[in-house]
């Protein structure tokens, strides 16, 4: 077990070593600097954008870039180019604005996704089954921002609630009750607007995983033993349907980022997906690469979680 | 030697019907499927003419701007006397409304048909030949060594590092650092979509090596390149269709994102795309502009996954019998 982590985790180092390689590469290379994106400012001058180049070291070779990337990224020092602001420190502010719409969204997606997947398949074939599946499938084909603009014109028109960005201004002497319901209302139709493709998805998924399920022999067994229908389908069946949903909830850490940025551009959510936007926007290096960084790390942290959690639970899997 | 070969062959029993045939009677038996593949044959067929009519036809110019007649809902006739009469509408009238520089909808949804349906069937056409590029290699020289790391490792574990990266965020940054261009967005959704493709190669090559006809290919000395491309990849091409199919509907969905974000394909060129994110800022005077545009993609992109997952279903024996 041990050798199997160790093993498991130097491999996941060098794969981030040569992830974080590609992605400044990628960055660096591709055409258009920070110094180009306001051409026509000017106060810019040619020596002031010489002088920018010189202090962020984009004078160097690559290769002493990157270096220079990792050093500061390591010891805290990575200033963006844009503010000068730490790096790490506004990743951080971010990240505590994402949290709380990703955990909503994640509990959203799946405590619709598993009863909607499990009564599909038990009842395969009726007009719950075939709706269902029409519906995800819809909810898959529609345009993220387009249904949100239908649902926020129809929530502001019927229900009279505030939805854009994380609180309403001006509420900040009011008491404790109101800003908490504020709150709620502000991070609600994001949350569910952001699950719904992952419910969409993870529903289809349970559904699949369920048949498969109840049409094994041991299924069999346990109803010809006389258990009721109940104990058969939540004790023996929905278990072994389970397993691989262990995988799956490893892989939805990385949508802390990458799932985010439309969504957060149209609820003026300020969190992270937000600030890779911004700072693509503005060719704000730093703040790219390591946003970069930091969800390939979260992807790898998400696929060791779910190896050793399916190595736990599982115990037909030997090191 | 010929005569004894017609024996054989006329003693064998020919099957019924062809493999491509009998998946393609149990893929009409999906009904929704079925519906969805004829639906997008005659939109592939719409996108031709509309490509041709916008081009040649001057009634079809998408790109005409009467300013006298923005804002005009669906079904409006044209009337206008100021408008010169060459920039009348076809039919006379304004079937999908105008828009906020008085273009005709009609023509501009047309146009954006072949567009969009390109930008999802170059995407997927890159990404599927990269992922049975490297699939196959992966697949084929699996075991073989190169220095101290095997050709499988090395393949697969370049995918697990593309895997990491956040795909959206890397189109987004990768569209924003390039010059915005058509290619450069095909080009890249399809480069950054290739890896489960080259998985699913991967794994049907793994069972195809072992085959028969691999061996008695081996042994004319056929070269390696036309075994993995001419023999191999025909067989193992079942998976990749289907993913194929359920790519291009995921092509135009970014395509559409990409657009709503301002790098997707910049006008004067028209996209269902760039015809939404324009037309969501007149939402509440002139919701067609919004809802047109977003329905077309729902509908279409609904129709390719809905054809994608009859496909699977129709390649699948284990789903087949589970149905």
């Amino acid at each position: 077990m041990v050798n199997f982590i160790i093993k498991n985790i130097a491999q996941r180092i060098v794969l981030l070593i040569f992830i974080s390689i590609i992605s400044h590469a990628i960055v660096h290379l591709a055409p258009g600097e920070p110094s180009l994106v306001d051409p026509s400012n000017p106060r810019m001058k040619a020596e002031d954008i010489q002088k920018i180049r010189a202090a962020f070291h984009l004078d160097e070779p690559i290769h002493i870039q990157y270096v220079f990337w990792l050093k500061d990224l390591f010891t805290g020092e990575l200033k963006s180019f844009k503010d000068n602001q730490p790096v790490l420190g506004k990743i951080w502010d971010r990240f505590l604005n994402s949290l709380p719409l990703f955990i909503l969204g994640t509990l959203i997606t799946w405590f619709l996704a598993f009863p909607v997947g499990i009564q599909a398949a038990l009842n395969r074939g009726s007009t719950f089954d075939k709706t269902g599946t029409f519906l995800s499938y819809a909810m898959i084909s529609i345009p993220g921002f387009f249904l949100s603009y239908i649902v926020i014109i129809f929530m502001v028109k019927t229900f009279d609630v505030p939805v854009i960005g994380m609180r309403t201004f001006g509420l900040e002497d009011s008491s404790l009750l109101f800003q908490s319901m504020d709150r709620i209302w502000h991070l609600t139709i994001p949350a569910l607007m952001s699950a719904i493709v992952g419910t969409a998805v993870l529903s289809r998924y349970v559904r699949s995983q369920m048949l498969e399920v109840i049409n094994q022999d041991y299924i069999r067994t346990a109803r010809a033993v006389g258990f009721s229908n109940d104990t058969v389908i939540y004790r023996h069946a929905l278990r072994n349907a389970l397993l691989p949903f262990i995988t799956m909830f490893g892989l939805t850490i990385p949508g802390l980022i990458g799932g985010s940025v439309i969504f957060e551009t149209i609820f003026a959510w300020p969190g992270m997906g937000r600030l890779g936007y911004e700072a693509i926007l503005s060719r704000d290096f730093p703040v790219i690469l390591t946003l970069n960084f930091i969800s390939a790390i979260l992807v790898l942290i998400g696929t060791f979680v779910s190896d050793i959690l399916y190595a736990i639970v599982d115990p037909r899997i030997k090191f | 030697m010929n005569p004894p070969t017609a024996i054989i062959e006329a003693d064998a029993l020919p099957p019924q019907m062809g493999l491509f045939q009998e998946r393609w009677e149990f893929f009409k038996r999906n009904r929704m499927a079925h519906a969805s593949a004829l639906f997008l044959m005659s939109l592939m067929i719409l996108a031709i003419l509309g490509k041709v009519l916008t081009s040649a036809v001057v009634v079809f110019d998408p790109k005409a701007v009467r300013l006298s007649e923005k804002f005009l809902p669906p079904l409006t006739p044209f009337t206008s006397e100021i408008t010169p009469k060459e920039d009348r509408p076809a039919f006379g009238i304004y079937l999908l409304g105008t828009d906020e520089l008085g273009r005709d909808v009609f023509a501009r949804m047309l146009e954006g048909t072949s567009v969009s349906l390109t930008i999802g069937f170059v995407a997927v056409g890159i990404s599927i030949t990269v992922g049975v590029f490297f699939g196959g290699l992966a697949g084929y020289y699996g075991r073989k060594k190169l220095g101290f790391i095997t050709v499988d490792t090395l393949i697969m574990r370049f995918v697990d590092i593309m895997l990491c990266f956040p795909t959206f965020f890397l189109i987004l940054t990768v569209v924003a650092l390039l010059p915005p261009s058509i290619y450069n967005i095909m080009i890249i959704i399809g480069l950054t979509s290739w890896m489960g493709t080259a998985r699913f190669v991967r794994a049907e090559f793994l069972s195809l090596r072992e085959l028969d006809f691999v061996t008695a290919a081996k042994s004319q000395a056929i070269p390696e390149w036309r075994i993995i491309f001419i023999h191999m990849t025909p067989n193992a091409m079942a998976p990749v269709l289907v993913s194929a199919t359920i790519g291009v509907a995921s092509a135009i969905l970014t395509e559409s994102a990409l657009s709503f974000l301002g790098f997707g394909v910049q006008p004067p060129d028209a996209t269902w795309g760039n015809i939404l994110s324009d037309g969501k800022q007149f939402i509440f005077d002139a919701p067609w502009l919004t809802f047109i545009p977003g329905i077309s993609i729902l509908i279409v992109v609904l129709a390719f996954n809905l054809c994608g997952e009859g496909l699977r279903e129709a390649f699948d024996p284990k789903l087949r019998k589970a149905r």
